[in-house]
């Protein structure tokens, strides 16, 4: 009785984790896209309507508006925090003095939400409020930094501020990976007269293979499902020039009474991140077997 | 034997019912800021002076949508509250979904047919029954003005949308923000509302944007439109996108700007301020609507209830709700008219004056129109598509043709 317990006792455990993740994830994956298929308006309805929510999302300007965004977000984002997460992550890990306090100044903005990194980059990058305005009070008076109010421009602004919160977790992931190389090979590579630029090429940076992998199914999850920043730092505005695909989601299926086409736009981003997700996970699997 | 049982039980019944004990009533709304957090308190009190219990459930957060979120999901799991603060062509869905309570025979009771205007009655009604009760009407398009800016930049407070680009220039020369104006998409929608109405008149309003007739629509009228709309865009401040409409008020009150269009809960912000309407600020209706009066009705929709001390309590707020008490005081302190007619009217300020003036004199000239911007013409996708519409149009470099097309495809996708 006792061994019986005891060999199923790691599965009685995992059980309700494992059955509230089947309903709360993918039964409700599937609900939505069972409603993507209906003409679901205020509430949910059981008309189908094949692929016509689909149809009326891609025939929708501000869909492909957040499309587009989300396109120059989330590469901007990703290629400037992973750049700049790796360089603060290599200086630091030159053993210069107080790293450690450097490293958690750094580390500081990841402990804050996105609405509050949202609302303290609106105000900096508010042409009357912030950078504009100190310039122009510094004497330059023809100074102009006003991307936050014009629509081409809008989207880079988002891109600034998220930087800001993950690049310093981008470097504690890098920096945890750097301390993990194995200093022989370092000291091997010295000997035999590699600069230090060569050794970071050709010998750190291919160890770390899996911290960039890492670095980017985790950042390009963040930009894709991307949400309170945006509604935080311009509100998808000015017009809807900032918006992305989630904030059209929640915009479409909960305060215009149109749920099929949220849930359709919903099924595009899941499409989105399996993309993404699918590929690494194959690898990933794949490289344990072997 | 079984007949006189429910007979005794239901003399029991009806004279237990209007006394002490009457039930309890959880209502949902989103009024939790000042002057609507004390209205909401009350209607509390005056429910419990008839007996009945008030259970708050007050989902805070802009414009409701959260608590619209939460509503269809407690409507959903069949666990509706008794009253939601639900508005416009949203009570006509709800009905049809079969969720509201018919309190038609309060309404009888009451002679709401009399004391309401139709225009306002029959947006309570679902399949001729009265479902909701209306707690005030608010006047969308005004237009505050700071007298004080205009003498310094002599300039004259506008009547006509032609005019209005003259003096707004004058005080654009003087060195003011012509306009105070907040780039969220609500707001762009106010601003766009008032120059439909003004530029197309009543008929045109009711067709294009109530109707949503796609000739209408479709139309040199409308074109008209966007041209007057886009050159608003040069009197807008740089800093305007995303502010809210309470701090484009204050830049009037302050004397940085000398003009601000937006709907009559404006006034709230001037009174705070301690300012008095004629000499501190005018309110005149906007450019070229003078005659017409677009309209926001708040009121409570009522819900199914299970058991029969719920609808009772029901019964008795609907009641209270259209009670002249009621009316006064939630109205004084939110800066909206009464919903009923024919009030006592010395309390109230010169603006509302005005506005309950305009209300019965537009009533009868058939240009009393519901508001698009605020969710009382159209159905919230049309209403999503012209926001988007307007919004886009009024932050880009849109031509007057772009902006009509962009219109016209947006409301038709929506249908």
């Amino acid at each position: 009785m006792f061994d019986y317990l005891e060999k199923q006792l790691p599965k009685l455990i995992m059980a309700p984790t494992a059955i509230v993740m089947l309903v709360c994830m993918y039964g409700f994956i599937g609900w939505t896209a069972v409603l993507s298929f209906t003409k679901s308006r205020m509430l949910p309805q059981w008309e189908f309507v094949g692929w016509a929510q689909y149809e009326r999302l891609f025939a929708n300007p501000r869909w492909h508006v957040a499309l587009d965004n989300l396109l120059v977000f989330t590469l901007l984002f990703i290629i400037i925090a992973l750049l700049l997460g790796l360089m603060l992550a290599i200086l630091l890990d030159r053993n210069i003095r107080n790293d450690g306090a450097l490293r958690t100044i750094y580390l500081y903005p990841m402990a804050v939400s996105f609405i509050v990194t949202g609302t303290a980059w609106k105000w900096i990058l508010n042409p009357g409020l912030g950078i504009e305005k100190m310039v122009r009070d510094l004497g330059f008076t023809d100074f102009e930094f006003r991307w936050l109010v014009e629509p081409d421009m809008a989207i880079y602004t988002i891109v600034i501020a998220a930087v800001w919160q993950s690049s310093g977790f981008v470097m504690a992931m890098f920096l945890a990976g750097l301390r993990g190389v194995d200093d022989s090979l370092i000291k091997a590579a010295q000997m035999d007269g590699a600069s230090t630029f060569r050794t970071y090429w050709h010998i750190i940076l291919p160890v770390m293979q899996p911290v960039f992998f890492g670095s980017v199914v985790i950042l390009s999850h963040i930009a894709i499902k991307s949400f309170d920043l945006v509604q935080s730092l311009t509100g998808g505005g000015p017009g809807y020039a900032s918006d992305l695909p989630a904030t059209f989601m929640y915009t479409h299926a909960f305060s215009r009474a149109q749920m099929g086409l949220g849930a359709a736009s919903a099924m595009v981003m899941l499409a989105g991140v399996m993309a993404i997700i699918v590929p690494y996970l194959y690898s990933e699997l794949r490289g344990k077997k072997s | 034997m079984k007949t006189k049982l429910t007979g005794l039980a239901l003399a029991t019944m009806m004279a237990v019912a209007p006394s002490a004990q009457a039930g309890e009533v959880e209502v949902l709304h989103w009024w939790t800021s000042g002057g609507e957090a004390t209205s909401v308190a009350f209607l509390k009190k005056q429910l419990a002076e008839s007996g009945v219990d008030w259970v708050d459930f007050a989902v805070a957060g802009g414009g409701g949508e959260s608590a619209m979120t939460v509503l269809k999901s407690r409507a959903i799991s069949g666990n509706s509250p008794t009253a939601a603060q639900i508005k416009g062509p949203s009570i006509q869905e709800w009905g049809e979904l079969g969720f509201l309570s018919s309190i038609d025979d309060v309404a009888k009771a009451n002679n709401w047919d009399e004391i309401l205007p139709e225009v306002v009655s029959d947006v309570m009604k679902y399949n001729g029954e009265y479902v909701a009760a209306p707690v005030n009407v608010h006047r969308v398009n005004w237009l505050w003005a700071n007298p004080e800016v205009f003498r310094k930049a002599g300039a004259t407070i506008p009547t006509t949308w032609d005019d209005f680009m003259v003096q707004a220039q004058k005080l654009k020369d003087a060195g003011y923000i012509a306009l105070a104006h907040g780039g969220q998409a609500w707001q762009d929608a106010t601003v766009f509302e008032a120059v439909v109405l003004g530029v197309g008149g009543a008929d045109y309003y009711n067709k294009a944007f109530v109707q949503a007739d796609m000739n209408a629509l479709n139309s040199a009228t409308t074109k008209e439109v966007f041209e007057t709309f886009g050159q608003l865009r040069q009197f807008v401040d740089i800093n305007s996108p995303g502010r809210d409409w309470n701090l484009a008020t204050s830049m009037v009150i302050k004397g940085e700007a000398g003009m601000q269009i937006m709907g009559d809960w404006a006034k709230g912000e001037f009174k705070v301020a301690g300012k008095n309407p004629g000499t501190d600020y005018v309110c005149v209706a906007a450019p070229g609507t003078s005659g017409a009066y677009t309209f926001n009705v708040d009121s409570f929709a009522f819900f199914n209830q299970s058991d029969a001390e719920s609808t009772q309590a029901q019964k008795v707020m609907a009641k209270e709700i259209l009670s002249t008490d009621f009316q006064r005081v939630f109205n004084l302190n939110k800066g909206s008219i009464p919903a009923r007619l024919g009030m006592a009217r010395t309390e109230f300020d010169s603006c509302a004056h005005d506005s309950m003036d305009a209300f019965v004199a537009s009533s009868a000239s058939g240009s009393l129109v519901p508001s698009f911007a605020h969710g009382m013409a159209v159905s919230e996708a049309i209403s999503g598509a012209i926001y988007d519409s307007a919004t886009q149009f009024f932050n880009s470099d849109d031509s007057a043709s772009e902006g009509v097309a962009q219109l016209v495809a947006a409301v038709a996708a929506a249908k």
